[in-house]
């Protein structure tokens, strides 16, 4: 039976690991490829890298970052941030990524999803969404440019042309959720995981084990988290440990 | 062996942990010619075999294949050892296995398989062992080929997940994306396939 894959992300600026709370007030929080090394150590499943450097400069050092992560660790990689073209993206593929992940440059071009998934392969292409809710509209409406732009576009709607377009998963983040602690975003999973059959990774606001195991019952196939690893109060081995006894089924 | 844009600094890197140089062949001629050949796999069946045959390599990869060279084939390049696939109609394989790759088609079912799970090897085989497995596939081999060792999975379904015959492995997961385990995988194939001074 295939397990629940747990997944730790690395947020990167320049070559260093930060976090921040819905994206902004970033602070350091260690080096990528030590922190790589533990997680795989610990039992993580995947590890995901989000490089959300401002400048062109610092985000040349993604590459480097992505291929000293590479050479450390025995378990995929993904890789997002600033993908606006194939050889964005065949660049990060280079350097060691095993998928990539798009996320405004698509909003702003949709095509991009289906040259990424023709060229490399629809496994390989993923699309990061940022949802916030929307009271007015009732739902969930995409933010873009780490949060700052909050578009008019459903990302219920958007996940389904993804699918149409060959994305091969979503990456699915609250953007209310983010950094909060506070669990996933439990209607938001639901709804984008009941409209499309690709796999959904669970993204934001991630607490303790009963989280995960809840963005499971609402649909998700992975579970992604930064915060709470970042800070050694959870390790894998141990949210792992916690989900079993829940009855998710786990690679232990 | 380039094979389009596959994660081949994934597979180099693997070996490097155990302490084997692996290069990307210039050309598919380089490659067949190779002592220990790895075949990748992304992109598309279809894509694959027109690059083979543009080449004129197809007939040279399945004598390869046939005769027991040491070859790894991982992911799509397990597919393509069948004889077609649904991914690409009317595309001839290699065929040195029979029967067809389909398509996961349970409705419950998340596609593409993204992730970990459990490959049951039988009792024949010698390289593959007991383990979880990284996955990332929306096609898989259901029919097991005769005089093959056969290592299955389930998802949805019971499907091939890996067949082994002397020092030919090929492999529907990814060993080199699936840790340690994986990596003892890649070690035993490379001592059946005669290399010396292997990491242990």
């Amino acid at each position: 039976m295939k397990s629940t894959r747990i997944i730790p992300c690395l947020d990167v600026r320049g070559g260093r690991v930060v976090k921040g709370v819905r994206f902004q007030n970033l602070r350091d929080a260690g080096c990528p490829v030590e922190q790589a090394t533990r997680y795989e150590r610990d039992g993580a499943d995947e590890i995901v890298i989000l490089d959300v450097s401002a400048t062109t400069e610092e985000r040349a050092t993604a590459a480097e970052t992505v291929a000293s992560v590479r050479a450390g660790i025995s378990i995929p990689l993904t890789v997002g941030g600033g993908v606006k073209s194939p050889a964005d993206a065949e660049r990060l593929l280079g350097a060691g990524a095993d998928k990539v992940s798009v996320n405004t440059a698509a909003v702003e071009d949709p095509g991009l999803i289906d040259q990424l998934a023709s060229r490399f392969g629809s496994q390989c292409t993923i699309l990061a969404i940022d949802a916030a809710r929307d009271d007015e509209t009732d739902r969930w409406v995409v933010v873009t440019r780490s949060g700052t732009n909050r578009l008019d576009m459903d990302a219920v709607e958007w996940a389904r042309e993804a699918e149409r377009r060959g994305a091969g998963e979503i990456l699915l983040t609250s953007w209310d959720r983010d950094g909060t602690r506070s669990g996933y975003d439990l209607a938001l999973l639901e709804a984008v995981s009941s409209v499309v059959r690709l796999p959904v990774i669970a993204s934001g606001g991630a607490n303790e084990a009963s989280h995960l195991a809840d963005a499971v019952s609402a649909g998700a196939d992975a579970v992604l988290a930064a915060s709470i690893f970042h800070d050694a109060d959870h390790t894998v081995a141990a949210i792992k440990q916690e989900l079993a006894e829940l009855n998710v089924e786990v690679r232990l | 062996m380039r094979t389009g844009v596959a994660n081949t600094a994934s597979v180099i890197a693997a070996f490097r942990k155990l302490g084997v140089r692996a290069a990307l062949a210039s050309t598919p001629d380089e490659a067949l010619r190779s002592a220990r050949l790895v075949v990748p796999g992304v992109g598309s069946f279809g894509a694959i075999m027109d690059s083979l045959s543009d080449h004129g390599l197809v007939d040279a990869l399945r004598d390869r294949i046939a005769s027991g060279e040491p070859t790894l084939a991982i992911c799509l390049g397990m597919q393509i050892l069948a004889e077609r696939s649904e991914e690409s109609p009317g595309v001839a394989g290699l065929g040195v296995i029979g029967g067809s790759i389909e398509r996961f088609d349970e409705p419950v079912l998340r596609v593409p398989q993204l992730g970990w799970n459990q490959v049951t090897p039988d009792g024949t085989c010698e390289t593959l062992r007991s383990g979880a497995a990284y996955f990332a596939n929306s096609f898989r081999l259901t029919q097991a080929p005769d005089g093959w060792g056969v290592a299955t999975t389930q998802y949805g379904s019971r499907f091939i997940s890996a067949i082994e015959r002397g020092p030919v492995l090929a492999c529907q997961f990814h060993p080199e994306l699936s840790g340690a385990w994986g990596l003892s995988l890649l070690r035993r194939w490379l001592v059946r396939a005669g290399a010396e001074a292997v990491a242990s």
